[in-house]
């Protein structure tokens, strides 16, 4: 950025192609049309080329795989944080939940991974919401703190009770019949996730949950339960960590307590920070430039830990409305300096 | 009156740590009553406003709306029988625009089932409903205006959203918590014939005031407040004559005419 000099300001113009509220749009030309979709069709076929151009890097494919597990993470704690004002950690509950009864469906029931994934989404998120129903009063801090110490018990409780194969965890458990099932599952989970979501916080059930995070007495004054509300955000949330953490069974053909560490809590979030919380998109994003990093940084042990913590801070300071929201801005406005 | 009354408090208590906010209070509201609650900073208004809509445990007595006993209901079961409240402190959802505030209220079970203000749901769309009520209400239909994000209202207009929010529902009472209190001279003027059109519509109101000249002008009885005790009751000129009121909420005779 230069200097800001005393006789000139930046303007900032809009392009035009936006006009009143968000998502109306007044389009009229093809011009107009690709200048809405590029961003968009890069983002799609970008992640859905992403396979094909990492044939070379089979290790890289693999990486792209965790990318996804933790992109839907972040979508997951995003939307809870950011549309519906929860602020979970309770990403690696999520998994684990979701990574066991992907396990035990599989090693117990036999079923085939294309069905132990769904059918543990939306178990593993019904039992999720279960256990966080009584939290779902708490705010803020409270709550966030709450759903930290579920993954915490859960991996002690296996552990001291010894079920579910105790510290060995459960082995044994069917791959993917290939590497692209494997990553397209993902890839067009992570998809789905987005589009999806951001449709839905923009139709009315979407606003009734910014309702609940922006005030719930307004709420509860329009009779309508918070609880209720609160508890579907909750929901489908969790559903997508399950989903996560059901594939990350899969891929490493194991389920253990290590899918209830803190990474898958913490990480997401990190995410969210570094690619602009509210947007979802940004979210992807974020992970997109995290996890590789992370996994650049795997030879330095904790290191790592330090590293993130830098990368973290420096964001917050430097771009603390996250690389979404900073691109958004770039690509929709002109940006000039004028004379004062 | 022989008619059943709409709303029945009875003996209603409640106590924050020693502070009793109010004591034994009774009050019975008519259909199609403009009821009038005032007294004095503190006197225990909003407590009451929030025993009745139940967003606080009352610590003895008995609330009934429509005979049915709703004491410490959910508030959100209570509002969706119909007993709606507006907030002293003005709670729109900053961030959505403000047709868009009422797209909450719209998408309750209650509006789904009733249709909403005048049943206008089950025909438009929410948007059009929510602009129709906020028209209703004052905001100019074809100004921005409607579309401004709430935060970036005046408070005039955030007051009015308060009470689209309300007309969103259907409701057969509303409790007005200080709706008149910081505006101007100008939009008080706006607001009285308004809440006349509602009583017109068959809306029951229940404002709690502050400001008595235009309560006094539109309530069909007043009940006073000191101390959590009701101290009054009656129609405007008798709650003013009243010694009670005079020495309690007044604090001198003279001072009863620069308020009102
Ligand atoms: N949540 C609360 N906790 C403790 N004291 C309260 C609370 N709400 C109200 N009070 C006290 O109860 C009394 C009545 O307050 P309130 O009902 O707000 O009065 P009003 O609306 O008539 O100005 C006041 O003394 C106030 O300090
Ligand atoms: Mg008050």
């Amino acid at each position: 950025m230069s200097e800001p000099a005393k006789d000139r300001r930046k303007e900032r113009l809009d392009r035009g192609i936006k006009v009143r509220t968000d998502g109306i749009y007044a389009i009229s030309h093809w011009t107009e049309i690709a200048y809405l979709l590029t961003p968009r069709l890069l983002f799609i076929v970008g992640l859905l080329l992403a396979p094909v151009i990492l044939i070379p890097f089979p290790y890289w494919q693999r990486v792209l795989s965790i990318v996804c597990i933790f992109a839907l993470l972040a979508i997951s704690f995003d939307f809870l944080a950011n549309y519906v004002g929860l602020v979970s950690l309770g990403g690696a509950l999520y998994m684990g939940v979701g990574g066991y009864s992907a396990a035990l469906l599989n090693s117990h029931f036999g079923l085939p991974p294309l069905v132990t994934v769904p059918v543990s989404t939306v178990l593993g998120g019904a039992i999720c919401t279960v256990l966080l129903l009584p939290c779902l009063p708490l705010r803020g801090v409270y709550f966030a703190i709450v759903s930290l110490m579920f993954p915490l018990l859960a991996g002690r409780i296996i552990e001291a009770l010894d079920v579910f194969g105790g510290t060995d965890g459960i082995m044994g458990v069917d791959g993917f019949s290939s590497g692209w099932v494997e990553q397209y599952v993902l890839i067009c989970s992570v998809l789905a996730a987005v589009f999806i979501l951001r449709r839905m916080v923009s139709e009315d059930v979407g606003l009734v949950f910014t309702g609940v995070k922006d005030n719930d007495q307004a709420v509860k004054a329009s009779g309508i339960n918070i609880t209720t509300y609160k508890a579907f955000g909750v929901f489908i949330s969790s559903m997508l960590g399950c989903l996560g953490g059901a594939c990350l069974a899969h891929i490493y053909m194991w389920a253990g307590i290590s899918q209830f560490a803190l990474d898958f809590s913490i990480i997401p979030i990190a995410a969210t920070v570094v690619g602009g919380g509210g947007t979802l998109i940004g979210s992807v994003i974020g992970c997109i430039i995290l996890v590789p990093i992370s996994e650049f940084l795997r030879d330095f042990g904790t290191l790592r830990i330090a590293v993130y913590a830098i990368i973290l801070t420096a964001f917050i300071v430097f771009k603390s409305e996250g690389i979404m929201m900073y691109g958004t801005r770039k690509y929709e406005q002109f940006e000039r300096w004028v004379r004062i | 009156m022989n008619q059943e009354p709409l709303l029945v408090v009875e003996g209603v208590s409640k106590a924050f740590g020693g502070v009793l906010a109010l004591s034994a209070v009774d009050l019975k509201v008519y259909p199609g009553d403009i009821l009038g609650i005032i007294g004095p900073n503190g006197s225990g208004k909003t407590t009451l406003v929030n025993s009745i809509t139940g967003f606080i445990q009352v610590d003895r007595g008995k609330i009934l709306f429509k005979g049915r006993d709703i004491t410490n209901m959910k508030p959100h079961k209570i509002a969706d029988m119909g007993l709606t409240r507006t907030f002293q402190v003005m709670r729109p959802y900053y961030s959505l625009p403000a047709f868009k505030n009422l797209i909450v209220p719209l998408f309750s079970p209650r509006a789904r089932r009733t249709g909403g203000w005048r049943g206008g749901g089950k025909m438009g769309s929410r948007d059009t409903v929510a602009v129709d009520i906020l028209e209703e209400i004052g905001f100019e239909r074809d100004s921005y205006i409607p579309y401004k994000t709430a935060s970036a209202l005046p408070t005039g207009y955030l007051k009015r959203l308060e009470l689209a929010r309300c007309l969103a529902l259907r409701p057969e009472i509303i409790i007005c918590d200080e709706v008149l209190s910081g505006l101007s001279m100008s939009e008080m003027a706006s607001m009285v014939p308004l809440m006349e059109k509602l009583q017109m519509e068959g809306i029951t109101l229940v404002m709690v005031e502050h400001r008595l000249r235009e309560l006094f002008r539109i309530a069909n009885k007043v009940v006073v407040l000191n101390f959590g005790c009701k101290i009054a009751e009656g129609s405007s000129d008798e709650v003013m004559e009243s010694k009670e009121v005079k020495e309690a909420y007044f604090g001198s005779e003279e001072e009863v005419f620069s308020y009102v």
